[in-house]
Parts: C-alpha cells; sequence; structure tokens
C-alpha cells in the first residue's frame, strides 16, 4: 500500500515555521517580488477577455523549424484563456503563500525558480498553438514537476515518487509525441487552429484509432487516470504550496486541457465516448472511495483531485453542450477550492506539526481566519448554494442525463463521487475546525497574512463566482465550451433552475453525503482492513515492474559486457565479416574483376613485403618482432602510396606508422610475453576470423573499383584549388579549405581521443582499475 | 634510455625536425606537407627527446603542457573558422591578403587558412605528445 503518512514534511520545515513564527521573514523579500510575475501575467491575460468573450481569438506566431512544419505559435481561444487565467492567478497566491510558508529555508530561491519555470511551462503549454511547441512545454512541465516533487532531495521517499512522476508522465508523452506526430502528419498540418477544422478527416481516417489511443495515453497518464493513478497521491511528498499548485490546479489539469483541446479532432465516435466515459468514472468512483480511507489530510485531497479528473475526463467525453459547460465550470470550481484547500492544509501542518485527522479538532479557536477560509472552499466542494460548487455540480447531473450513450452509468459516477465529496469535504476542512481538543504537537496559532491571504481569496471568490455567476460565465465558460465543441454556444449559469431531476439529485446527494460523513470513521477501518490484504492501488506493481527493468539491464550487461578486449575485438570482427559479406552476396556486388592491372616488378615487391610482414606479425613469438613486423605492411603501404601518386597520404601513413610504433614498444614494457601454448586453442579460429576478415575487404575493394569511377567531385577539386583557393596541393586545400569545418570536427577529435586516453594511462596507474 | 650516441644525436635531429616540421606546415599549400604532417613530424622529434633525456627534460623544452597546446591549437582552429564568420562569409571560408602586391608580384600571401593548419599543427603536437609522455611515465 502506499507509504506515505502525516509528517511528510522536509525536516527544515521546523525551523521555517519558528521564523516566520516569530513573524520575521527574512530574505523572502525576492519570494514576495517573484510574486509580480504571475499577477503581471494575470492582469495581461485579463485584457484579453473581452476579445475571447466576442468569440474571436488572438494568435501569435515566430518561425522555429520552418522545415519541418514547427513554429512558435500560440493561440489565446476561451479554453486556453480560461486555463491560462486559472494558472496565472494561482500562481500568484501560490507565490505569495510559499515565500511565508518556507520561509528562511536554505533553498528558497531555488524553490521559488523552480516554481516560476513551471508556471512559465505550463502557460505554454495551454497557449501552444503548434503540436511541437505544445509537446515540447508538456515535457518541460514533467521536468520541472520533477524537480518540485523531489525538492527535498535528502528524502528517499520524495526521490522516489518525483522519479515515478518522471518515468510515468515522461512514458505518457513518448506515447503523445507519437500521437500528436500522426495528427499532424494525418491532419496536413501541426497548427492546431488548423487542425480543429479538420475533425471529420481525422475521424475517417486510418490512422485515427492508434492517434486516439496514444494521445489518450499520454493525457490519461498525466492526469492520472485509473490505472495510472497512483503517482499523484505519492507526489504529495512534495511541499504542500507545490502540492496546491501542481496537484490541484495545474499539471494534472494537462491531461484534461489536452483532451478539451482535442475535442473538436478526436470526439464523437465510439471509442472517444467510451474510453473517457469508462476510464472517468472508474477513476472518480474508485478514487473517492480511496479518498475516505486516508487519515492524512493531504493525502485525503490528493484522492479528491483524482476524482475530480476522473470527473472531468468522464464529461469532456460527451458531446452535448451542457456536459462540457459542466466540465468547464467544474474544472474552475476545483481550482479554486482545491487550491484553497491545500493552503489550508498546509497553515494545519505549519501551525500545528501534523496532518493526521485523529490529532486535530477545535482549530477553529485558534485560527478562526483559516477555519473560515476553509468552510467556504469546503461548502463549494461539497456543492452547497450559493457557491460555485452547487451551480458546477447541478450542472454536472444535468450534463450526465443529457448524455445519450450511458446517462444511468454517468449520472450514477456523478451522484456517488459527489457524495463521497460531501463526506471528504466535512473531514478535511469541517471536523479539524469544530468540537473537541487538539492534541497536536505544537500549539496551534493563526498562519501569518501572507498564508490566509491567498486561501481566503480562492473560497471568496468561489462564493462570488456562485451569488453572481455572469461573472464568468460569458467571458470563460461559454467561449471555452464554444472551443471545446468546436462551434460556438451559448452557456447560462444561474444558481436557481427550478424544481427538476438535477435539484432532487442534489438532494439525494447531500443526504447520502451525510450519512458516510457520520459513518466515515467505521467505513476507513473496514476499507483499512480490506487495503492490507487487497492491492488498492499500482505501487507495487510498479516497484516489480522497476525492480524487473533493473534485473533485465544487468543481465544484458553481463552478457554483453564481459570486459575482455579479445572478445571485444572478437564480436566487433565477427560482425563486420558477416554485415559485409552477407551483404556482398545479397546485393550481387561481388563480381570477378574483368581486368587485372599490368603490374610492374616494384610493384611486385611490395606487395611480397606486405604478404611477408603480414605473416610475421602472426607467426612472431616477440611482442616486439610482432609490432616490427606490422611495421613493414604498414611502411609498404606507404610505397604504394607513393607509387600511385599519393605523397600526403604517405608521409602521413609513414609518420603515423613510427609512432605506433614507438607507442607500442613503450606500452609494451608492462604487457605480459606472448605465450603461444595457452592460446593455442583458440589459434584455429583467430586465424579463420582473420582470413574471413581478409577475404570480405579484399572482396569489398575489387566490387567498389569494378564500379564507375565518378569523377565529378574531383574535377571540381582540380579547377577550383588554384583560382579560389589559391594552392597547389589539392589534398591539403581539402583538408584546410573545401572541408576545413570536417577537419576542425577531426582535430576536435584528436584533442578528446588524447585527453581521455591521459585519464585513462593516469587513473590505471594511480590506483585505478588495471 | 641511457645512450650516449644517441642523447648527442637527439641533439641535432630533433633540432632539425622541428625546423623541417614548420617548413612542411608552411609547404603545405603547394606542395605535400601540411600541418597534420607537421605536428607528426614535431611530436616525434620531442618523443626522441623524451627517449634519449627523459620526460622532464622533454616537458622542460616544450615549456608547455601538452594538452594547453592541443587546446590552444584548437582555440587557434577555430578562431580561423569564425574569422570569416565575422566578416560576413560562411564559416571557415578562408581569407587571404596578398601583403605587397604587384604586378606579377602576388606578394606574401598570408591567410586564415594557414592560421588554421597552425591550429591543426599544435592540437597534433599536443595530442600526440600527452599519449607519449603519459605513457612513457606511467608505463
Amino acid at each position: 500500500m502506499d507509504s506515505l503518512s502525516a509528517h511528510s514534511e522536509p525536516k527544515t520545515k521546523a525551523e521555517a515555521a519558528n521564523t516566520s513564527a516569530q513573524g520575521s521573514a527574512e530574505g523572502s523579500a525576492p519570494v514576495w517580488l517573484a510574486a509580480l510575475l504571475p499577477a503581471a501575467l494575470t492582469v495581461g491575460l485579463s485584457f484579453a477577455l473581452p476579445t475571447v468573450a466576442q468569440g474571436d481569438t488572438i494568435r501569435i506566431a515566430y518561425d522555429w523549424v520552418p522545415s519541418l512544419g514547427v513554429s512558435l505559435s500560440f493561440l489565446v481561444d476561451g479554453l486556453s484563456l480560461t486555463f491560462a487565467l486559472l494558472i496565472a492567478g494561482i500562481g500568484t497566491v501560490i507565490l505569495l503563500y510559499s515565500g511565508s510558508y518556507l520561509a528562511g529555508h536554505p533553498r528558497l530561491g531555488r524553490f521559488t525558480f523552480y516554481l516560476l519555470s513551471f508556471m512559465v511551462s505550463m502557460l505554454g503549454l495551454v497557449l501552444a498553438d503548434n503540436l511541437i511547441t505544445l509537446f515540447v512545454f508538456w515535457e518541460l512541465t514533467t521536468i520541472t514537476s520533477y524537480l518540485l516533487i523531489g525538492f527535498d532531495h535528502a528524502s528517499a521517499k520524495a526521490r522516489r515518487s518525483a522519479l515515478q512522476a518522471l518515468l510515468l508522465t515522461g512514458a505518457g508523452g513518448l506515447a503523445l509525441l507519437a500521437g500528436l506526430i500522426l495528427l499532424g502528419l494525418t491532419a496536413g498540418s501541426f497548427e492546431l487552429s488548423a487542425i480543429i477544422a479538420q475533425g471529420d478527416a481525422v475521424r475517417a481516417h486510418e490512422l485515427y484509432l492508434p492517434i486516439l489511443v496514444l494521445v489518450l495515453i499520454g493525457a490519461f497518464t498525466k492526469s492520472a487516470q485509473v490505472p495510472f493513478h497512483f503517482w499523484l497521491p505519492n507526489a504529495m511528498a512534495a511541499p504542500t504550496p507545490v502540492s496546491a499548485y501542481l496537484h490541484s490546479a495545474t499539471m494534472v489539469k494537462a491531461g484534461i486541457y489536452l483532451l478539451a483541446r482535442m475535442h473538436p479532432v478526436l470526439s464523437g465516435t465510439d471509442a472517444w465516448i467510451w474510453s473517457l466515459t469508462l476510464f472517468g468514472a472508474v477513476t472518480a468512483v474508485w478514487a473517492s472511495i480511496l479518498a475516505l480511507r486516508q487519515t492524512d489530510l493531504k493525502l485525503a485531497l490528493a484522492y479528491t483531485t483524482v476524482m475530480a479528473l476522473g470527473t472531468l475526463t468522464m464529461f469532456l467525453g460527451a458531446e452535448a453542450t451542457v456536459a462540457v459547460a459542466a466540465a468547464v465550470t467544474f474544472l474552475i470550481v476545483h481550482s479554486l477550492y482545491k487550491a484553497a484547500l491545500f493552503l489550508v492544509i498546509g497553515n494545519i501542518d505549519h501551525a500545528t506539526g501534523t496532518r493526521e485527522v485523529g490529532q486535530l479538532r477545535g482549530l477553529a479557536r485558534f485560527m478562526p481566519v483559516t477555519a473560515i477560509a476553509a468552510a467556504a472552499a469546503a461548502l463549494s466542494m461539497a456543492g452547497f448554494p450559493p457557491f460555485l460548487g452547487f451551480i458546477g455540480k447541478e450542472l454536472k447531473y444535468e450534463g450526465a442525463l443529457a448524455i445519450a450513450s450511458e446517462p444511468l452509468l454517468v449520472a450514477g459516477a456523478a451522484v456517488l463521487a459527489n457524495a463521497l465529496m460531501v463526506a471528504v469535504a466535512g473531514i478535511v476542512a469541517l471536523r479539524p475546525f469544530y468540537g473537541g481538543e487538539p492534541a497536536t504537537p505544537r500549539r496551534p496559532h493563526e498562519a501569518p497574512l501572507r498564508q490566509w491571504i491567498g486561501p481566503a481569496v480562492l473560497a471568496a471568490l468561489g462564493l462570488t463566482f456562485g451569488i453572481a455567476p455572469s461573472l464568468i460565465a460569458d467571458s470563460l465558460v461559454q467561449p471555452a465550451v464554444s472551443a471545446i465543441l468546436g462551434r460556438p454556444e451559448t452557456v447560462k449559469l444561474a444558481l436557481w433552475h427550478g424544481v427538476n431531476l438535477p435539484l432532487l439529485l442534489s438532494l439525494f446527494t447531500f443526504a447520502l453525503g451525510l450519512l458516510i460523513y457520520a459513518g466515515h470513521l467505521r467505513i476507513r477501518r473496514r476499507l483499512a482492513a480490506l487495503g492490507e490484504r487487497l492491492p488498492l492501488t499500482g505501487d507495487t506493481a510498479w516497484d516489480r515492474l522497476l525492480d524487473g527493468v533493473k534485473a533485465l539491464a544487468a543481465i544484458q550487461t553481463d552478457l554483453l559486457q564481459s570486459g575482455v578486449l579479445r572478445r571485444y575485438l572478437f564480436t566487433i570482427f565477427v560482425s563486420f565479416a558477416l554485415l559485409v559479406g552477407a551483404s556482398l552476396v545479397i546485393t550481387g556486388a561481388l563480381r570477378p574483376p574483368t581486368a587485372w592491372p599490368e603490374l610492374m616488378v616494384k610493384h611486385w615487391v611490395v606487395v611480397a613485403l606486405i604478404v611477408a610482414g603480414a605473416c610475421m606479425t602472426t607467426v612472431a613469438y616477440s611482442r616486439l618482432a610482432a609490432v616490427c613486423a606490422l611495421g613493414v605492411v604498414g611502411v609498404g603501404v606507404a610505397l604504394l602510396f607513393v607509387m600511385f601518386g599519393a605523397p600526403d597520404v604517405a608521409i602521413t601513413q609513414l609518420l603515423v606508422e613510427t609512432l605506433v610504433v614507438v607507442l607500442v614498444a613503450v606500452a609494451m614494457l608492462r604487457l605480459p610475453s606472448l605465450r603461444p601454448d595457452s592460446a593455442r586453442p583458440n589459434r584455429r579460429r583467430d586465424a579463420t576470423l582473420a582470413v574471413a576478415v581478409g577475404v570480405v575487404v579484399s572482396a569489398t575493394l575489387l566490387a567498389v573499383t569494378e564500379a564507375p569511377f565518378d569523377r565529378s567531385i574531383t574535377t571540381y577539386f582540380e579547377q577550383t584549388s588554384v583560382p579560389e583557393a589559391f594552392g597547389r596541393n589539392i589534398v591539403n586545400v581539402i583538408l584546410v579549405d573545401f572541408r576545413a569545418l570536417d577537419t576542425f570536427g577531426e582535430v576536435a577529435v584528436v584533442a578528446v581521443a588524447a585527453i581521455a586516453a591521459f585519464a585513462l594511462i593516469r587513473g590505471a596507474a594511480r590506483g585505478g582499475r588495471p | 634510455m641511457k645512450s650516449l650516441i644517441l642523447s648527442a644525436a637527439t641533439r641535432l635531429l630533433v633540432a632539425l625536425m622541428l625546423l623541417f616540421s614548420v617548413y612542411m606546415l608552411l609547404r603545405g599549400h603547394n606542395d605535400p606537407g601540411g600541418g597534420f604532417i607537421g605536428g607528426l613530424i614535431a611530436g616525434i622529434g620531442f618523443a626522441l627527446y623524451a627517449m634519449a633525456h627523459g620526460t622532464e627534460a622533454a616537458r622542460r623544452a616544450l615549456r608547455l603542457d601538452p594538452g594547453v597546446i592541443a587546446m590552444l591549437g584548437l582555440g587557434i582552429a577555430l578562431l580561423a573558422g569564425l574569422w570569416s564568420a565575422l566578416v560576413g562569409d560562411a564559416p571557415f571560408t578562408g581569407q587571404w591578403w596578398f601583403i605587397g602586391a604587384e604586378e606579377g608580384d602576388k606578394g606574401l600571401p598570408l591567410s586564415t587558412v594557414l592560421l588554421f593548419d597552425i591550429g591543426v599543427y599544435l592540437v597534433v603536437v599536443g595530442a600526440v605528445l600527452t599519449l607519449v609522455l603519459t605513457l612513457e611515465e606511467e608505463v
């Protein structure tokens, strides 16, 4: 089962608490200032509201890799603006909060940098108009969230959770990349604004199903749908402001954003409807049950986030306007109350030193403002009027009933999940504050201003939008719904819809929720007992998978990396002889030479010299003799170069040959003497291989010389060498002028090789491995 | 290796080899030679010196660490390549100056190509000597 418990905050937090408890927050001024960036972004983005409310969009594009159809283009429409405003707005609150929450933390600056980087990646993701740009930002959110979850890097649990999130969402990201490329090729454009118009063509294409599956894998891993849900609760190892930001309002919603963005292109088919409805419904119900089980407030909230993501997925599976409107409204509702509740729990943890529900009672007397904010957020979460949550819930029921394919399933899942939400809202935000006496490690106290203002504002927004839903209905919800459905829609939000089926369902939900709340202690015990016998999360399976991968890596390393140079060379030469030999035979390039060139006596002499040197090398019993014999072969080849008019190559060959002899002679002082007797069993095998390699190389060279020789490049160099490069030695002119960039690369390799050899020799001599 | 003949001959030989290496470097554009060959000759010269007089003496004679020489050469080659980029041509395009050129006399030809070749020369000298000297010292 999940190994998380309360007290999972960084150790340094105790110190942090002390500093801020004294009211001093030295060194947190820069974090204060950092909140100005998201604040400015929020204001800037809100200037786009009137344009978007009229149904228009804003598009900004720069060329990036035009040859691949990749551009740095951004699109502001209802959908992206809704997300961007949530990201920037909640980002302001979070930065303000974390400056106080982590005050005095030695790595506060780094934390702020990570948080801002994450925010920018997230904004890029939701505003991107190009599929590849979208993917790049998608991966950036994965990487920055890895840094944030593993921020407390001294804790093994934080590292494990960070890696788990990275691997899972990263794997999903790879699937997404494949899906996006297929989509781009199918639609003939990588610009989302162009692809959206191609919906019918894409749905009719034979690649539709692969595209859908790949995109869904990406979205489901990012948004923690069952069976990939387990990384999200584990990610609670991050500091609470991170959980509030990433795992409630933003990163996990990236998958939801993707589904919404792809809605006009991919939705409407049976595959889309069923996969989203089923995965979403299962996730919603399963996660709300798991949420009841938790005794750690933060974990309970984490599971309700998974539940919310499931609900959003479920509603995005639908085509009906009211269902999509329910999804958009619930998205806003959820972001507001969930971020507020996470921050409230951060305050509780900060003030009392624990997040265990059993110890937390009667806190309202000590932290009244936090209690009010918590109550307001929880009422919105539970869906009580006049909060925005109520409107969201009514819309959900209306939307569920409007879904043509499976209204009973969706409505049933929504009612059950909402009833459980009512119970969890009570457990998380009401029970700790009222009744009984706190039994906490520290005496509770009210959080400082910068820590309660954020949750208070977010909760107040939930109330304001509930009383006056027209504030967001025309400017955000309606344009977002239109963008998701790809057609202009009219959406009206209102608190009172009259007495109808959704209202009755709402009342039933409250009753069921209160019932569950009343019995939640007993239910939790049952679930905990059940959880010990059944694997309720994929966590153990994940560990087994990772262990399996490591074991496989160990096996194949043992198999391939023997560490014996002789064996490596053997493998290389066998592969070379087989591959080149086989391709010679298969392609039919192997032809006997048509004409033997006229060879003069001096040529024969040199050939005899080379053959003699080669034979000598193989039979020499002394290393020195073998090296010298090899030198004879080298000199012979150099002589051939001289005879056929390549003096530069010949000189280089001679000099290198000289150097090799010097180097080998020096190295030989340390090598054991050749012992022919012990090596005898291998000699026949080695000889066969040597002959085979020789035959293959000779055959290749003969085949090459048989092919017609293209002189065009040679002619070009001969004609331009003197007039353009002022040099008569064509070889050198090619090296330093025509192909200077290549030469530069080669000398860089020479220098790097020398450094590597230096390190190897020094390392081996200075007590390293021999 | 203590050999009177070798050490006496080396004094003359190494000086000649170094001179020859520079000659090969400079003539390379029109006749067989060039930075690579010149660098190899100079490298072998110093390797010979190290054999006759020891690596300590060779390092003193070099004045700079061979690794530094190699990196210096790489830097010079890069500079020669970027020069043309700075004046607006594609990188590594040769830039030529004919000092004192008159009718029928092309004067003293200088170029970034020569600078590049000098860089190659230094990289080869540095790399070869890094290898030879380290091997001799450690093995």
